[in-house]
């Protein structure tokens, strides 16, 4: 445990010591900020519903910018050779990289929660306004976070190019953004599944503060899958 | 402390290492010979377990490297071909990550650290970025990274190269004192290197082990002796009849011309394999009333032993 700390700190400060850190967070932030507030006060509703509804799709391009560098970098300028020969597993190496640019993600999401206050401030009455969602559509973004940067990291590991890494983890996470858009032109049991697969149809469950398993347990294996691919890719290169 | 049996590896369709057998006790220094793309850093890299061998065994402390393979990495300190740093990081914060890893007990990190900072002199750019440091001082903080969990096995890929001379010397200095406690197996293609710290030579060619001994050993026996030999006064020398002489001298194997000094002299170059020839040259020489006026024994070095052994 003590080991995958270590890279995942290494790896956070090593991140938040250059300027990729403040360019992805505060595009984040710029984006998100301007697409919500330029609809809110026309909506005429406070809540944070049309947040919510965009974050998928930034986070579709936010995650892989990322994870690109994550492993591909190591694998360009051969530090790989020396993570490798640490006395730890490879698991080790795929947790700490991910538990970092998790947390990398949770900081973006902190710095968005000031909408919330914002909005809640805007209702008639603060002490009705519905904390519910906020708490679920918080706590789904995250989950889907969680599985697009353990997608972002394999298609790191792919290759030793970082924008390699950031175009193959940006279409996948975008297929599992987009799966469910198409499933009208489907028969119904293809559809369902389609829809089951995509990450914006269990997050609209979540985002309306209903937190159910099937939901949490997707994202959870898609996040799993996606860091035990990335534990194989690590164990190919060793090859 | 290492035992390889039938090592063997290929990348895609090159085979880089076609079965390579051999032991390392412990508290050697081991100097691992061989032209590029011989197979070197791959057995080191395999050794180091960052690289999986496709046939073959290979055991450090009695461990097999894949089965054991975290636990032999805790003992074994690496020094990569090329020295691959986090540039971006500190040389303090990088040495303190390294020590985290691979769990130097909190206790100890602190004098560990100061240990291998002292003994690599690190101590004036602790704070600096690696990206700025030179070339000799990066080395010197991948030896440190290497040797600052005290591993009983150190493996250096070509500790030396890029180097400037002084550079070299320092760092030389450092592999002697570290092999006196520890079991050292490093990779180079400067020869006198390993004439000047290692006990013993393998030379490797196209994946396979072509030598192995004391570096001082490998070749001994064969040589050179160049002659420069005059006529008497009043004699003529006649190149043929010289040579047939020299010919006939036991232990000479093969006799070519080489440079005179002028003036009615002739020089030669005797090749032997085993006998030291120059008692019979110059019985010769008196026995034919030829003047020698100069014999020199060269004894074959490590660098044409490699040459011979390693086809170039």
């Amino acid at each position: 445990m003590g080991t995958t700390i270590a890279i995942a700190r290494r790896e956070l400060s090593t991140f938040f010591n250059s300027p990729i850190a403040y360019i992805v967070l505060s595009g984040f932030l710029l984006v998100a900020g301007w697409l919500y507030f330029g609809t809110l006060f026309l909506g005429g509703q406070a809540s944070l519903r049309a947040f919510f509804s965009i974050a998928p799709l930034l986070f579709v391009f936010f995650t892989p910018a990322m994870t690109m560098r994550l492993i591909a970098e190591e694998k360009k300028s051969g530090t790989l050779e020396l993570l490798l020969t640490l006395p730890i597993d490879d698991w080790q190496v795929v947790a700490g990289k991910f538990l970092a640019a998790l947390a990398t993600v949770a900081v973006g999401l902190a710095c968005t929660f000031p909408y919330a206050l914002t909005v809640s401030s805007l209702t008639a009455q603060p002490d009705t306004f519905d904390w519910g969602p906020v708490f679920g559509g918080y706590a789904g973004l995250l989950l889907m976070a969680a599985s697009f940067l353990a997608i972002g990291l394999w298609a790191s590991a792919l290759s030793k190019n970082q924008i390699v890494g950031f175009i193959v983890g940006l279409l996948l996470c975008f297929g599992f953004y987009f799966v469910d858009k198409v499933a009208v032109l489907f028969p119904a049991g293809l559809a369902e599944l389609l829809q089951f697969l995509s990450v914006d149809y269990h997050f609209e469950n979540v985002a309306r503060g209903v937190l159910d398993t099937r939901d949490v347990l997707f994202y959870l294996s898609l996040t799993f899958a996606g860091l035990v691919l990335t534990t194989r890719s690590l164990a190919l290169a060793r090859r | 402390m290492v035992k390889i049996a039938g090592l063997k590896k290929a990348y895609g369709a090159t085979q880089a290492l076609k079965g390579l057998d051999f032991s390392v006790p412990k508290g050697q220094v081991v100097g691992l010979l061989g032209p590029n793309g011989a197979g070197k850093s791959t057995t080191m890299r395999i050794l180091a377990g960052y690289v999986v061998a496709d046939e073959g065994t290979v055991q450090v402390g009695g461990e097999d490297v894949v089965a054991g393979s975290v636990a032999t990495r805790r003992r074994i300190g690496y020094l990569p071909e090329n020295n691959p740093l986090y540039e971006e990081m500190m040389v303090v914060d990088f040495l303190r990550f390294v020590a985290e890893v691979r769990q130097v007990p909190r206790a100890q990190q602190r004098q560990r650290l100061e240990h291998a900072i002292e003994r690599c002199g690190l101590s004036t750019v602790l704070g600096k970025d690696i990206s700025q440091l030179s070339k000799g001082y990066r080395q010197r903080v991948g030896l440190a990274q290497a040797i600052l969990h005290e591993p009983d096995l150190l493996i250096l890929d070509e500790p030396t190269s890029g180097l400037d001379p002084n550079q070299i010397v320092e760092i030389r200095h450092l592999i002697a004192e570290l092999g006196k406690e520890k079991t050292v197996i490093l990779s180079t293609h400067i020869l006198s290197e390993v004439e000047a710290t290692c006990q013993r030579v393998l030379i490797i060619a196209d994946g396979k082990l072509v030598a192995d001994g004391a570096p001082e050993q490998l070749g001994k026996g064969e040589g050179t002796v160049t002659v420069v030999v005059a006529s008497r006064v009043g004699l003529t020398l006649e190149a043929g009849t010289v040579r047939s002489v020299l010919e006939a001298v036991p232990g000479v194997s093969r006799v070519e011309t080489s440079e005179a000094e002028g003036g009615g002299t002739l020089g030669f170059a005797l090749r032997y394999q085993n006998e030291d020839p120059r008692r019979g040259v110059f019985e010769a020489a008196v026995k034919n009333d030829l003047l020698l006026l100069e014999m020199r024994r060269q004894q074959v070095s490590l660098e044409e032993t490699f040459r011979k052994l390693t086809g170039a």
